[in-house]
């Protein structure tokens, strides 16, 4: 498809060149995504640009910005970065843990500079980098080997459980989501994956049946902390009626009542999918997931066409990482799985998720930019 | 794909699968959730509809606490009590309607009206709306009721607030009173407050000047409603504001005993201080109880009050304008020697009349003065003095004085209602009749009869401006919740010293030197002596025949066709502090009840000395500025 195939192996490609290698149509399409989030902050609003609608599309120009500049950047710098990213995330992780134990309050973020950040957002791209680099140098049956499979599984489980401390189930499981994902495209030994699976699935009643009352109890309010809230599942229902009342077509534009109303909770953030379902129906909430079906086709596409291992892992794991977020948020609001707090990517309003969604996406394009550089096994082994 | 390295297409060729089975997952996802979105939207989106649809918000409004009106000594002149009543909701009486009213009917006395009005209220409204069976029960009554709510089902007892005006009639017409919402108050206010059932606003007096700040602010109780408005449960609450309380300048223990010495006379009296214009007391009888336009008059009430010829509906201090007669003496007097028309030791030969042109204008004394000086003239009020005093001076010269003292327009007192008068003039005449003036008009209009009208209020006015020689107005609010209302700086008259010291002198001999008008009645306390000057406003023509006959006395007259008597006064005289007028409808007699109620008044008021007592204003109101004179 492209007309220098082997250019980009030879020499390095100039700026103007890497602009024209920028997948426009992927750029223009993710931006038709974030303006229906807009549009739904502005409806939100009722009808108003501010509080939402306006901050939320500052940071989006933001975001575009920091796309194309980690696309413009080498992906081989992506991958020396991989491991000081890990433990710079990490690190963050533990400081917000500390802090929380210190009694700074139960912080999940911190501020640089301007920039409030979640380091467990930071966590999901850092790992997906940290994984592509350690299995970029792997052959298929190398990545079976219990020895060399110990230090990616103690890679996902150490920030995984971290974040699960916090307690943020969602991004934990988005986090383990994540790490599997890439081992298994990797090319992870069905004798693994399928022995897993059945003991896990094994496993739950036997736990649950050792569980004290109040041990399940908990469990149960962890896992759906609605229950426990005042007027137990109200949110999840007013989110279905919501989405329900929207029927086919929807009541249209800025005509929601349920989030007008406020009878829907975190309208503008986690449950921004059911005032676009009340507003424009099963049309308008199909259209958006076909439209993000496409953003990941996008995805698949440019994982599968980059000469790296480093760089096929890296486009996937980004890929997956944006499907996880849609896939458990999308469940989590039409009552499908239990609350926990994922946002709707670019839909939702939120900076973190935002920019960090965005420097995915730069790093999607920044391996799509250099897909045909060649990238020797052996720098794979060295940490 | 060309690949570089050969170890690397068993891995993509694994990648390439594993990706693709990786899609296949995230389609089967999707598609799970376009399934869902199925579900939710397409099959069971009708049932979802009509729950959004019996979801909605109400926004009830909480009605705040009106603000409390209370004296410069902070005595409660209006305040909200408890008020206790009854509801009925119609779906929790069990035993139906007629059953619930019957046994509570055991307990509170229900006249078949009231059941009629009950039913009728349950039929008009949703089964779960309550609907009210009783109100201001008292506590016997509303204990009663709580005792037995076991056996009551349906029956809610509930406190609400009520304004209250302890002091009843005393002060209806500084306070006004408040009523039901009318059509007129929604015209010109979109507080959404005066939708609210139940809700009251200010008619009349300071509870209508102040409505706005007496109010506060609604606050909003939001509610989650389903489709036939009964409430599921409370989403959030903002607390209102309550209304500002108003202090006023009034001293209830001199209004209670003014009030109590004009008795049941159809009359007037305003008593100031001449410092600052503080009004101390402000009455009007008879009055009427303004807890009845709360609490909801009764027709024959009503009637009665529309139909009592002493018309107890009308503030007669502020929006009854009379004919001030002698009482405007002082005034005319003032402007004369202001203008040099005349020097205090100008004089008349007063004969009993004097003829103008083809008319003879009558001196009160039948026979005559004899030789009449300003002292005299005012002293003894002799009609002959001032007509040629007035001739004189000129129209134009009596209406800049009158003005000058306030006369013909309103004195700006915080209380609605009030009338300009009138001070005829050149102009004035052309504008209402479209003739000249004429010449005997100012003959009349020098004793104040005539076009010329006053209220009370500007009488008093007019004696607290002589009495302090500055154009002290009267003003009756003093604190709107935290803010000390601005008073505008005293000015001193525009009229000389020697004139103002002639006027007061011959307002002093008017009570304290024998032949004085009111000096029969004069206060005799050392140091608290009145200077004053008396009036009569004629109310019905007096023809040349009766002149010639012998003019009727008052006394034999029926009541309505009577002179109203007038007085102005202030005291003391050496240092005056307190002035007050008083009309008395219909009550010119010889023993001239109404200068010994403004007597005792004055007396009464100075020995209490209100001015000089501590306030209990919530803001350092004194030091605010504006209170000193610069006399």
């Amino acid at each position: 498809m492209s007309s220098r195939p082997y250019a980009a192996a030879r020499r390095t490609l100039t700026i103007g060149e890497k602009l024209l290698e920028v997948n426009w149509g992927l750029v223009l399409l993710i931006a038709v995504v974030a303006c229906i989030g807009l549009a739904m902050q502005y409806s939100v609003a009722g009808g108003h640009l501010q509080p939402w609608a306006a901050p939320q599309g500052e940071r989006f120009v933001v975001g575009l910005g920091i796309l194309v500049a980690v696309a413009l950047v080498d992906v081989r710098f992506w991958m020396r970065a991989a491991y000081p990213a890990y433990i710079v995330a990490f690190a963050l992780l533990i400081a917000v843990e500390i802090a929380g134990h210190v009694g700074l309050g139960a912080e999940r973020w911190i501020q640089i500079g301007p920039i409030q950040l979640q380091p467990s957002e930071l966590m999901k791209i850092a790992l997906v980098l940290a994984l592509a680099r350690y299995l970029h140098g792997m052959s298929v049956e190398d990545v079976s080997r219990p020895l060399r499979l110990l230090v990616p599984l103690v890679m996902i489980a150490a920030p995984a459980i971290l974040v699960l401390k916090q307690p943020n189930l969602g991004t934990a499981t988005i986090l383990v989501a994540d790490g599997v994902s890439l081992l298994f495209v990797a090319g992870l030994s069905w004798w693994w994956i399928l022995p897993t699976v059945a003991s896990v699935f094994a496993s739950v009643p036997v736990v649950w049946h050792f569980l004290h009352d109040y041990q399940k109890q908990r469990v149960l309010t962890f896992l759906n902390p609605a229950s426990d809230a005042l007027g137990a599942g109200w949110n999840i229902s007013q989110a279905e009626i919501a989405m329900g009342s929207g029927g086919f077509a929807g009541k249209g534009f800025v005509q929601g009542t349920q989030s007008r109303l406020n009878f829907l909770p975190e309208k503008e953030t986690d449950f921004i999918f059911t005032s676009l379902g009340e507003e424009f129906g099963f049309v308008g909430c199909v259209a958006l997931l076909l439209l993000f079906a496409l953003v990941i086709g996008y995805g698949v596409k440019i994982a599968m066409s980059s000469r790296s291992q480093f760089g096929r892992l890296l486009a996937i794991g980004v890929t997956l990482n944006f499907f996880f977020y849609i896939m458990i948020n999308a469940a989590m609001v039409m009552g499908m799985i239990p609350v926990v707090g994922i946002p709707m990517p670019l839909i939702s309003y939120g900076g973190t998720a935002m920019l960090t969604v965005m420097f995915g996406f730069g790093l999607l394009m920044s391996v799509h930019v250099h897909r045909q550089v060649e990238i020797p096994r052996s720098t794979g082994a060295i940490i | 794909m060309p690949l570089f390295d050969r170890k690397d297409k068993s891995r993509y060729t694994t990648f390439s699968r594993r990706t693709l089975m990786m899609g296949g997952g995230v389609t089967a996802v999707l598609a799970a959730l376009g399934v869902r979105l199925y579900e939710l939207q397409i099959v069971e989106g009708a049932q979802f509809r009509t729950k959004a649809e019996e979801n909605s918000v109400n926004e009830r409004l909480l009605a705040p606490l009106r603000g409390r009106i209370i004296d410069r000594f902070g005595v409660e002149l209006a305040n909200n009590r408890k008020n206790y009543r009854v509801m009925l909701i119609p779906e929790q009486a069990t035993g139906g309607i007629e059953a619930a009213l019957d046994t509570i009917g055991r307990i509170i006395l229900l006249t078949p009206h009231d059941r009629e009005r009950i039913l009728r209220e349950v039929a008009a409204n949703k089964k779960f709306m309550p609907a009210t069976i009783a109100e201001n029960l008292t506590w016997e009554q509303y204990s009663l009721v709580n005792l037995h709510l076991p056996y009551l089902s349906g029956i809610q007892p509930e406190v609400g607030e009520t304004r209250d005006y302890p002091f009843g009639a005393t002060l209806t017409h500084v306070l006004g009173y408040v009523a039901a919402v009318s059509p007129d108050d929604k015209k010109h206010d979109s507080d959404p407050l005066l939708d609210l059932p139940g809700f009251r606003t200010g008619k009349r007096g300071v509870e209508k000047s102040f409505d706005v700040q007496l109010r506060g602010r609604a606050g909003v109780s939001r509610e989650e409603v389903n489709a036939y408005g009964r409430v599921i449960r409370e989403l959030g609450r903002e607390e209102g504001a309550p209304g500002s309380d108003i202090y006023l300048t009034i001293d209830q223990e001199v209004q209670r005993y003014t009030v109590q010495r004009l008795g049941d006379e159809s009359a007037a009296c305003v008593v100031m201080d001449v410092t600052n214009g503080d009004v101390l007391a402000l009455a009007s009888t008879p009055g009427f109880d303004p807890n009845l336009f709360n609490v909801g008059i009764g027709p024959q009430q009503w009637r009665d009050l529309l139909t009592n010829d002493h018309t107890p509906l009308i503030n007669k201090a502020l929006s009854g304008a009379y004919p001030p007669g002698s009482t405007f003496k002082p005034t005319v007097a003032l402007a004369a020697l202001d203008a040099g028309a005349i020097t205090p030791e100008f004089s008349v030969l007063c004969t009993g009349s004097l003829a103008f042109g083809n008319y003879v204008f009558h001196c009160w004394k039948k026979h005559g003065h004899g030789h009449v000086n300003l002292h005299r003239g005012i002293a003894e009020s002799c009609d002959v003095y001032f007509y040629n005093v007035a001739r004189r001076l000129g129209i134009d010269g009596i209406e800049a004085g009158a003005h000058k003292l306030g006369f013909g327009q309103p004195t700006g007192i915080e209380i609605p209602g009030e009338r300009p008068g009138v001070i005829p003039g050149r102009a004035w005449k052309e504008r209402i009749y479209g003739v000249p003036w004429q010449q005997g008009e100012t003959l009349n209009t020098g004793i104040g009869q005539g076009y010329v009208l006053a209220t009370p209020i500007q009488l008093c006015t007019a004696a607290a401006r002589i009495a302090s020689g500055t154009a002290v107005s009267p003003r009756i609010v003093r604190v709107v919740g935290h803010d000390v209302r601005a008073r505008p700086e005293l000015m001193r008259l525009a009229v000389s010293n020697e004139a103002l010291a002639a006027v007061q002198a011959g307002m002093n001999a008017v009570a304290n030197e024998p032949g004085g008008t009111a000096f029969q009645w004069r206060i005799t306390n050392p140091g608290f002596e009145m200077a004053g000057k008396t009036g009569t406003a004629q109310v019905r023509r007096i023809s040349r025949e009766e002149h010639l006959a012998g003019v009727k006395k008052n006394e034999t007259l029926p009541w309505k066709l009577r002179d109203h008597a007038l007085f102005i006064a202030y005291a003391p005289v050496g240092q005056p502090k307190y002035a007050a007028a008083i009309i008395q409808e219909h009550g010119a007699t010889t023993s001239h009840p109404h200068v010994q109620m403004v007597r005792d008044i004055l007396l009464f008021t100075q020995q209490r000395d209100p001015a000089k007592m501590p306030s209990a204003y919530p803001v350092n109101a004194a030091a605010s500025g504006g209170m000193k004179t610069h006399a």
